[in-house]
Order: structure tokens, then C-alpha cells, then sequence
């Protein structure tokens, strides 16, 4: 017989991992079931990590009003679930005098949705703030900020895990049959039963939804493409730097974002697309990115790419639409306990915590949510090597042998991490998780120097076979064996 | 942090560049000499050099990797100079303060002089921007035959290798010889970028087929490379429409450059030359930090490995001559790479000076003459059937550095 929760969330992405964090507050059984290797590996991976302040959406709209409030929460939720978390400021310039009346639009519409610390700035004012930059005013947004998508989601979903969330990887919904006592989620063979399902499904929420019983809704992929800058263009750019959006573009326009571990993202690009999972980066886009980032910011010329990647964004919308399709999140309006969750592209990151209050709301109306007295919502997290202090280092150093070996030299991440990241609760054994929980191999060298050393630690310490090693997904295999 | 070791010489890295240079140090009569190593074992990127072919010119012999650091481990054991092994240096400063993580903990030291020997790093997919998926299966050469050789593990069964540099063509044969199908090499350029040697040795005798002014275009696979597309180039590198080729693989290994490793040096304020990646060195292979010296890999990428070491040796006898205090000279005159030249190792002479200049031409060149000017006097002419960018030439010219000379010139004239 298979396991028969309360709610199951179809989804891990940040989304997904928000609502089963914010559900597991509650007296209920909770699973999470999601088709790839790790939560985050879809759209929440890849994109800019910018927490939006919420001018960007039309006022009363969903998404308006739950950026404002996801912003105004997010530094708190990061304290409390150790993620990285930096308040930057935002500046949209006008790279031509024809752009200054679009801020001025920008402006008021952040005002009527309520976004606090919003100014339209001088050149002067701009560049006071980054010298660089090439630009005819500014709007001056004071609140957004940057996080890491990546350890948000996982830490999200770690601290679901705690307070009782099952989480079911790899585990690709294909089919789901409802049935008088609730659904049949099936994956091949294995199958979940749950009374209500949550959709957070991303790009394949149109056919979740659909698999359910619910055909009312179409999902449009937009591509969007990022090139990583190496740590040393970080001293350029402070700040977020975005382009007066254009409408009919599909999305806010190229910019360019720091991180909060000092690189520096260019894109995204916007492109519709006819697949939900073809994120490969293109020449065409590649090409395109470094010329509209040059002329936000002229002395990035200099600068050097080491990675590059893309996300898609799951719109509403099909391209040369009016650009706007808010967030769906309700009760499908043809299945009983079904809730959708449609079209959260972004500010979805930003959003994702008010999105999951506001599914429990949903859930409350229809069964009695009673708060668990030992829900925890603090998830410890161990300070990095490379941000303590000389100090800190060393007697952490003087504590722990492992402590005392450098794995990834780019990123100064030690052996200590790298046994961390893989010792996680979610149970990811594979390179890209370690890089997800570790930052090794997101470094100038992009793994050169310690992608070897962690498939050594892989090897002897967790005693995986060569042919088990996975770089992700169960088909990426690294090793086809043993040298005879 | 109180620096708990006090060194004359403090070299940084423990390759073949790092250890020639301490035990180079300790015959110029340093007392002190400490090697920061971060491997196990020194001999750097040598240990998984299971190849031979290392030593012809020091030697006369040829060599493993292996065997070849393993004759200057002895005589640093014998000089002996301490080497720190499982240390990572973290931090240095303009002051020749280091900060190192090993076995001991973490810890400070304070060199008399530092020598920077980090070695060079490959480049990868990310920097020269291959579009496509990310899926396993590409590997960077180094990184190839570091699992093979070191771990053991056989990185894929269908290989596509983009680059022609020497770990590549090495590879393309270690590959073969453990019983994978390398398909091609495909290099952008119209001229390979390894040896002649390992073009005969590692490519021609085993019929893989080298593709010049060609490049991978794209990368498809999900989870692993299912395809990767080959097409050839123009000139200026464009892709030619129509010329695009899809082959079914499973690994790509790229052997598409090598990086000079210096991020310490940049937090050392050690200026470095865009061109080469290494410091902008004088011909005493100091930069412009005094008392801080570079060599090897980390100044520029050398084709042999003995090239690497005697440089070393070079670096270390200036070092201990700074630690001594002899009198610092005024900065000498720029040594510019002109015509047919892509770099000239050092990058300032002083006058009076017959300094050893490395260097490489910018495309393949002959016969011609090498000649080294400054102002309209000729400092040094040397003749030559066939000089090939992989390969490095050396010369030190017969007169010195006049007085008063605004700057050195270093072309390449027909015959």
C-alpha cells in the first residue's frame, strides 16, 4: 500500500519548498515529491536572485501585492533559515532621455503598490553610487536586495524535512488519478496518495494540472540566458543594474546583478520557446549579452565570463501578449483539493513565502489547520570558512582536521564543507549538489582544481563506485568504470 | 596573526618551477628556505605526467613526470629545504606576509623574499563560451588525465577533444590506449597547438584525425553529452554556414589553454600582463612588488618542463640577492614584442643588462631572423628555419642594453 499523506506538493522548486516549510507548521502529513536529483534544479536555480521591491508588476495585481509583502519578510526568513542575504539597492536607468518618462512611470506604480524607499535620481546621483555607469537618471529602489536562490530553496526545504515533510526525489510525476479518497500520484511505477494536492509544478503546472483534471491552463517557456563574471569584475558593480523594462520583451530586459558571493550575472535574455526543459545557452544570446551589458556598463569590457547558463520562465502569456500574466494561486476551479499554483515566474523567488501563506490560507478554509507545537523554523547553518575572521579560522582550524584542508581553492571552501554539504538531510550525493550546498566548483576554475578531490571524498569516505559517481540527474553518469 | 615562521625564502607552490627554485635558493646561500606545496606530495602537476619525454634538455634523458620531479625532491631533501606539504597558502601580502592552511593549522609566516611558483590552471567550457547544454562528460584535459591516471577511472567510452595543446594530445592517445574511440581533435586555429612530437606521437600514429580552424559549436545531452557539433571556422573564428558536423559522444575533453595561477600575487598587488597572465617581471624576474619573484608556469606557460625549472633557478638566485640586501637598481626600459611576436618574458631590461628573453611568436613563422633592438641598434639577430607559437624560443643577445635606450624591441625579420 502506498503512503497516504494529507497534502502532497507536486514541485521543488522555491515555491514548492516555501509551501511545504510553511505547511509543516501545521498538524498535517506533508510530502513533496520532485522529478529531478535535488530541489531548486529548475527555474529557482537560474535566474538573477534578486528579492524584488514589487514595482514592476501592474498595482492590485497578485503578484504586486505578494513581492511587496515577500520583500519586506525576506531578510528575516533568511536570518532565520541561514541564507545569504544582501540588501544592494536597485537602480533602473535610462540609458536615453526617451526612457526618463518610463521611471517616472516605474516610480508611481511602486508608490501605488506601496514599495517603500523608491527615488528618481540624477546621473550624478547614480554615479555617485557606481562610477561607472552610463545613464540619463535613475530610479532608486532601497529595498531590493540579493539572496542565493539556490541554499533559499534547500534551506526551505531542509527545514520542511525537520519539522516532518517527506521529501520524495527523482520521483517524475506522470500520471495522477483521483479517486474518491483523494489522488494517485504516480511516477512509473511508484505512486504517492495524498486528500489534496498543491501544484507548484513551474513549467509543467499547466500539465499537472491537466493530469488532475484541471485543462484550464497553458504554459508559454521563455528562455532567458545568464554569462557568470569572474570575482574580479565584482568591484564594479554594487548594485543591481537594470534597463527601463520594454514592454512585449518578455521580461525585465538584460541586466546586471552582483551575487552575494562576488560575481557578477549578465542576462537574462527573453525567448519563447517550444520546450519546458531546453535550458542551453545559445551563440546568438551569448553574443548579445556581453553588447547589452556594455552599454549599462562600459568597463565590463575587461572583465572575464566562467560559466554561463539558462533558466525558463513559465508565463501565462504566449509572446507579443500584453506582457502580464499575474500569478494563479487558488482552488482549481473544476477538481475538488486541488490548489494551482500557475505562472510564477518572476518575482516568484520573492514571492514564495506569501505564495505558501497564502495556499495554508487556502487549505484553512477547507480543513482545520492546528499549529504544531514543536514546529521549529530556525535551521542552523555553519558560518563559511572564507567569512570568518583570521581568528575564527584558526580556531576552528586548531578544532578540526578537516577544517584544515582547502578543497576548492577558488572559493576557499574547505574539506569540512564539502563532508557538510554531502552529509545534507535531503540525502543528494551527487557534484552538483555539493556545488549547490558549498560553492566548490563555481570558482574561475570551475571545478579544474577540486571536482577531482570531491570524487575522491565521494569514493573513499561514502564508498560510491565509479560508475555510481552522478553529476546530477541518474543518466549523468561521470565514469564509465575503471581503467583495466 | 603574529607570524609564527620567519624564512629567507618562502616559495609558493612545490611544482617543478617551486622546488628548483628552493634548492636554487639554498646554493645561492639562503639559510631558509620553506616550500608551501598543497598536494600530498610535491612535484605538482609532474605526478600524473605518467608520460615520458621530460628532461631532454636538462638531462639528456627522457623522463617521466614522476621521475623528473623526483630528481629535485632528492636534492631539496638533501638542501634540505622544508616543504610544507597539504598547505594552501591563503593569503599574501606587499609586506611578504603569508597566510597558510595545512596540517598545522592556520598559521602566518614572514619571508626575506617570496618566490611565486602556483603553476597555471586550465581554461574551461565557461570562459571560452561553448553554447549548449551542461550536461557530465566534459572534462578539461588536465582534469582527464588526472582521473585516469591518479584515480584511475575512465572518463567516458566516445571522446571529441577540442584543442590541440599537449595534455590534449596526450590524452587523445592515453584514451585510445585504455580502449576508448577518440574521433577527432579539433582545434580553432589553423596551426595545432601542441608539439610537433605529440602531434606525431599521440595523434598520428594511432589515425585520429586532427581538424584545423575548426571548433565545437554546440553541446547537446540532457544528463550526460549525447552530441556534440563541429564546424569549421573563418579567420576571425566565425563559424562558415553549411560546414557543421554532429558527432555522437559521450565526452568532450577540452584542452583549450592554460591560465597562469595568480590570484595571490594579485592580492599582493603584483601587476600582471594581459597577454601572458604572469607577472610584468624585470629580467631578475622581479615584479613590481619588491622582493616578490616569479617563475614558471605562473610567469607564462612554458612548453618544457626544463625551460620552467632553469627559470626557477633564475628567480631564486635574484631572490636571494635581495635578501641579502644588495642595492635595489633604478626600473629598467620596457621590452616591447613587436612585429611577429605575441610576448616577451621579462617585460623590463635595465641598462647595461644582457637579459634572457622567453618568448613566442604569434603565428607560425620561417625561415626568418629573431632580432633584438633598441632604438635602431641591433642587440641580437638569430636565424631560423621554423619557429611554431607552441613552442617557446629563447635568446639572450650578445650585446647589452645600451644607456639611455627608451625601450627594447624583439620582431621577427625575413631571412
Amino acid at each position: 500500500m502506498e503512503k497516504h499523506f494529507d497534502v502532497l506538493i507536486i514541485g521543488g522548486g522555491a515555491v514548492g519548498c516555501a509551501v511545504a516549510r510553511e505547511l509543516s507548521r501545521y498538524d498535517l502529513t506533508i510530502a513533496l515529491a520532485e522529478k529531478e536529483s535535488d530541489v531548486a534544479r529548475g527555474t529557482s536555480g537560474k535566474n538573477s536572485a534578486v528579492v524584488h521591491a514589487g514595482f514592476n508588476n501592474p498595482p492590485g495585481s497578485l503578484a504586486a501585492r505578494l513581492c511587496v509583502e515577500g520583500c519586506a519578510g525576506f531578510a528575516a526568513a533568511c536570518r532565520e533559515l541561514g541564507v545569504p542575504y544582501k540588501r544592494t539597492g536597485k537602480l533602473v536607468v535610462a540609458t536615453e532621455t526617451q526612457d526618463l518618462p518610463a521611471l517616472e512611470r516605474l516610480l508611481a506604480q511602486g508608490r501605488r503598490n506601496g514599495v517603500p524607499d523608491l527615488a528618481l535620481w540624477t546621473p550624478e546621483q547614480a554615479r555617485e553610487r557606481l562610477p561607472s555607469l552610463s545613464c540619463h537618471g535613475a530610479l532608486w529602489s532601497g529595498t531590493t536586495a540579493i539572496t542565493n536562490p539556490l541554499l533559499y530553496t534547500i534551506a526551505l526545504a531542509e527545514n520542511a524535512q525537520a519539522n516532518g515533510v517527506e521529501f520524495f526525489l527523482d520521483f517524475p510525476v506522470d500520471g495522477i488519478t483521483r479517486m474518491e479518497d483523494g489522488f494517485i500520484v504516480r511516477a512509473g511505477r511508484r505512486r504517492l496518495r495524498a486528500d489534496w494536492l498543491v501544484n507548484a509544478a513551474g513549467l509543467y503546472s499547466d500539465l499537472v494540472a491537466a493530469w488532475a483534471g484541471d485543462d484550464g491552463h497553458r504554459i508559454y517557456p521563455c528562455r532567458g540566458e545568464y554569462l557568470i563574471l569572474d570575482k574580479q569584475a565584482a568591484e564594479l558593480l554594487g548594485t543591481p543594474v537594470y534597463p527601463v523594462p520594454r514592454p512585449g520583451i518578455g521580461g525585465l530586459g538584460v541586466h546586471l546583478t552582483p551575487t552575494v558571493d562576488g560575481n557578477i550575472l549578465i542576462g537574462p535574455s527573453a525567448e519563447y520557446i517550444d520546450s519546458r526543459s531546453d535550458d542551453g545557452t545559445t551563440a546568438a544570446v551569448m553574443a548579445l549579452l556581453w553588447t547589452e551589458a556594455a552599454r549599462l556598463l562600459p568597463a565590463l569590457a575587461q572583465s572575464r565570463v566562467i560559466a554561463s547558463y539558462a533558466g525558463l520562465r513559465a508565463k501565462t502569456v504566449p509572446a507579443g501578449a500584453a506582457d502580464f500574466g499575474d500569478f494563479i494561486a487558488e482552488h482549481s476551479s473544476k477538481v475538488p483539493k486541488l490548489i494551482n499554483l500557475v505562472g510564477i515566474e518572476s518575482p516568484g523567488l520573492t514571492a514564495s513565502l506569501p505564495l505558501a501563506r497564502l495556499v495554508a490560507r487556502l487549505l484553512g478554509g477547507q480543513l482545520p489547520l492546528r499549529p504544531r507545537a514543536d514546529f521549529r523554523p530556525e535551521r542552523q547553518r555553519a558560518q563559511r570558512f572564507r567569512d570568518m575572521t583570521p581568528e575564527a579560522q584558526r580556531a576552528a582550524a586548531a578544532a578540526d582536521p578537516a577544517t584544515r584542508e582547502i578543497v576548492c581553492r577558488c572559493e576557499t571552501v574547505t574539506r569540512r564543507e564539502i563532508l557538510d554539504a554531502l552529509d545534507n538531510p535531503l540525502g543528494v550525493q551527487n557534484l552538483t549538489g555539493v556545488k549547490a550546498r558549498s560553492r566548490a566548483m563555481t570558482g574561475r576554475c570551475q571545478g579544474g582544481y577540486c571536482q577531482q578531490r570531491i570524487v575522491a571524498v565521494l569514493r573513499n569516505e561514502y564508498g560510491l563506485k565509479p560508475e555510481d559517481l552522478r553529476l546530477n540527474g541518474p543518466e549523468s553518469w561521470l565514469f564509465a568504470g575503471e581503467v583495466k | 596573526m603574529e607570524p609564527t615562521l620567519k624564512t629567507d625564502i618562502a616559495v609558493i607552490g612545490g611544482g617543478p618551477a617551486g622546488l628548483a627554485a628552493a634548492v636554487a635558493a639554498r646554493a645561492a646561500g639562503a639559510e631558509r628556505v620553506l616550500v608551501l606545496e598543497r598536494e600530498p606530495v610535491a612535484g605538482g602537476i609532474l605526478n600524473q605526467c605518467i608520460h615520458d619525454g621530460f628532461g631532454l634538455v636538462r638531462f639528456g634523458e627522457a623522463l617521466t613526470g614522476p621521475e623528473y620531479a623526483d630528481r629535485f625532491l632528492r636534492a631539496a631533501q638533501e638542501a634540505e629545504v622544508q616543504i610544507l606539504t597539504e598547505t594552501m597558502t591563503l593569503e599574501l601580502t606587499a609586506e611578504r606576509r603569508l597566510t597558510a592552511l595545512g596540517p598545522q593549522g592556520l598559521f602566518a609566516a614572514e619571508a626575506g623574499a617570496v618566490i611565486l611558483a602556483m603553476g597555471c590552471r586550465e581554461r574551461a567550457r565557461g570562459a571560452i563560451q561553448i553554447p549548449g547544454t551542461r550536461p557530465a562528460g566534459i572534462f578539461t584535459a588536465g582534469t582527464a588525465q588526472h582521473y585516469l591516471n591518479a584515480q584511475n577511472l575512465m572518463p567516458g567510452r566516445r571522446a571529441l577533444i577540442l584543442g590541440s595543446g599537449d595534455v590534449g594530445l596526450i590524452m587523445a592517445r592515453r584514451l585510445t590506449l585504455e580502449g576508448a574511440e577518440v574521433l577527432a581533435v579539433v582545434e580553432k586555429l589553423p596551426y595545432a597547438g601542441g608539439l610537433a612530437r605529440n602531434i606525431a606521437q599521440c595523434l598520428e600514429d594511432y589515425d585520429i584525425p586532427l581538424y584545423l580552424s575548426h571548433t565545437v559549436t554546440h553541446i547537446e545531452g540532457k544528463q550526460r553529452v549525447e552530441r556534440v557539433t563541429v564546424a569549421r571556422v573563418d579567420e576571425a573564428g566565425r563559424e562558415v554556414p553549411g560546414t557543421a558536423r554532429v558527432y555522437a559522444c559521450d565526452t568532450l575533453i577540452l584542452s583549450v589553454g592554460l591560465i597562469p595561477e595568480n590570484e595571490l600575487s594579485l592580492k599582493a598587488g603584483v601587476k600582471l600582463s594581459p597577454v601572458t597572465g604572469g607577472a610584468l617581471v624585470d629580467e631578475d624576474l622581479q615584479t613590481n612588488v619588491p622582493g616578490i619573484f616569479a617563475c614558471g608556469n605562473a610567469l607564462h606557460v612554458h612548453d618544457l618542463v626544463d625551460y620552467a625549472s632553469a627559470e626557477a633557478e633564475q628567480a631564486a638566485r635574484s631572490a636571494v640577492a635581495f635578501c641579502r640586501g644588495e642595492a635595489a637598481l633604478p626600473p629598467g626600459i620596457p621590452v616591447r614584442p613587436a612585429a611577429g611576436v605575441r610576448y616577451v618574458v621579462p617585460f623590463f631590461a635595465r641598462p647595461g643588462s644582457r637579459p634572457l628573453l622567453s618568448l613566442r611568436v604569434s603565428a607560425p613563422a620561417g625561415p626568418g631572423r629573431l632580432v633584438v633592438k633598441a632604438g635602431e641598434q641591433v642587440l641580437a639577430a638569430r636565424k631560423f628555419t621554423r619557429l611554431l607559437p607552441s613552442e617557446m624560443a629563447r635568446l639572450t643577445p650578445r650585446l647589452p642594453v645600451p644607456p639611455g635606450a627608451a625601450e627594447m624591441e624583439v620582431l621577427v625579420s625575413d631571412a
